[in-house]
């Protein structure tokens, strides 16, 4: 297809890995965080990292929506579709993450529930419109590329005057992940994760731009550079952040020129602010409590808003004690550090929400890499 | 929407300056932004120019 073959040619991955090799110094590390689930999926998926010189690490970011979807979120979900009686909708990804009583919304379906899998937010409003006589909820999840299609559908929500019809909203920020992560004791004292630089996210630059990322490249001496997703997307930015490295500069860098500027989706960004607003705090899995990371519905709206409308409170549910997720996702511990990876935890049986969808960075390795560094033992 | 061959319904609501025949990038069900080909065909000539960069520095025969 268009736009998506040439930026996977292989001969050209060869020469891009060819000009890192050359250009990374050889008497230094260069560690830089892929911030975003689909940059993860990618450097699997296409086999990236084997392109990188040994000095050149990838370290996974938080940038995956279900992965830091925490359990007690889940939870509330389940409960409006068990206990309220009401029809949940939901992307197909949430649907297998892990939550209390080892239940997630797909076992809690098999109880019963009324969970419904959707393909975006509009469809959730037309079950809410074949279904006058039940209440529906849209769990809705994921970072600014699934917020402006939820904001839409409450928009249309109001303009319709439906009254079956809310939203429990879980959406969450990127820049203030990115910066939660650089204030980590890990990253800022122990340096046991050293950050030189960002991949800044492909499909969530499109709608917030280049511009919020400037504050860390200043801030913080960080380098960013936002690519694409497609494997020569990813290497070319490694390669531009090699060089900013070398240099010593720490400039936002946009190598996804094709569809990102520096304003990003200005109707998008108005439709978001027109129903949302800044949440105080939110739980995310693996970071913990941050700071005005999240949104919430504008009290304008508060009909359409399933926590005030059920009156669901947020209660916090540890993580499976096995389970490495908190540390995989601060970039402290890679999936193969976890002793349950592959074993006890498969993407058919998740225990932890890095190995339930595709752009976790468990679910990623477990696909693409796995072979590679698990002896093969004969039965 | 035409997706390699296969169709679907996406909303433009974010995009409304959108028109048949321009190329789309699609999330959930919407249209989030535009493929602005002239930049496309920048970034391939870049890759390009490297191919060219490192053809021209290998030693000659």
């Amino acid at each position: 297809m268009k736009y998506i073959d040439e930026f996977r040619d292989g001969e050209v991955a060869r020469k891009i890995a060819d000009r890192l090799a050359i250009e990374a110094r050889g008497d230094r590390q260069y560690s830089f965080m892929e911030f975003c689930g689909g940059h993860t999926h990618a450097i699997s998926r296409y086999g990236v990292r084997e392109l990188l010189p040994v000095n050149v690490r990838m370290i996974h970011g938080p940038g995956c929506p279900v992965c830091v979807l925490p359990i007690g979120r889940v939870d509330m979900a389940i409960k409006l579709a068990l206990e309220h009686e009401v029809i949940v909708c939901t992307y197909g990804d949430t649907m297998r993450v892990p939550a209390s009583d080892s239940l997630s919304l797909t076992k809690a379906k098999a109880r019963g529930g009324d969970i419904r899998m959707v393909y975006s937010a509009a469809d959730a409003l037309t079950v809410a419109r074949d279904n006058p006589e039940r209440q529906v909820v849209f769990f809705a999840i994921g970072f600014e590329t699934t917020t402006p299609p939820t904001a839409l559908a409450i928009l249309r929500a109001q303009r319709e005057g439906l009254k079956n019809f809310s939203v429990l909203c879980c959406h969450v920020l990127t820049p203030s992940a990115i910066t939660h992560i650089l204030e980590s004791p890990e990253v800022r004292q122990y340096g046991t994760v050293p950050i030189d630089g960002f991949i800044g996210p492909a499909h969530v630059s499109i709608v917030i731009g280049s511009g919020p990322y400037e504050h860390f490249a200043e801030e913080y001496r960080k380098p960013v550079v936002i690519a694409g997703f497609e494997p020569l997307d990813v290497m070319q930015a490694i390669l531009m952040l090699v060089r900013q490295v070398n240099d010593g500069r720490a400039h936002v860098e946009n190598e996804f020129t094709r569809a990102v500027d520096r304003d990003g989706n200005l109707a998008a960004q108005q439709k978001v602010s027109e129903v949302f607003e800044l949440r105080p705090s939110f739980e995310w899995r693996g970071l913990g409590e941050v700071p005005y990371s999240a949104l919430k519905i504008r009290p304008a709206f508060a009909e359409f808003d399933a926590e005030r409308r059920f009156g669901l409170g947020y209660r916090p549910v540890a993580d499976n004690k096995a389970c490495e997720c908190g540390a995989i996702l601060r970039g402290v511990k890679q999936p193969t550090d976890c002793r349950i990876f592959g074993t006890v935890c498969t993407p058919e049986n998740p225990v932890g929400s890095c190995m339930v969808s595709s752009e976790g960075a468990c679910a990623a390795h477990y696909a693409y890499g796995r072979f590679k560094d698990i002896p093969v033992v004969t039965a | 929407m035409n997706l390699g061959g296969i169709r679907k319904d996406v909303s433009i609501e974010l995009v409304p300056e959108a028109q048949v025949g321009d190329y789309v990038i699609v999330h959930v069900g919407h249209a989030i932004g535009m493929i602005d080909p002239e930049e496309a065909e920048r970034t391939l000539a870049l890759f390009g120019e490297m191919s060219a960069a490192m053809a021209a520095a290998e030693p000659a025969p």
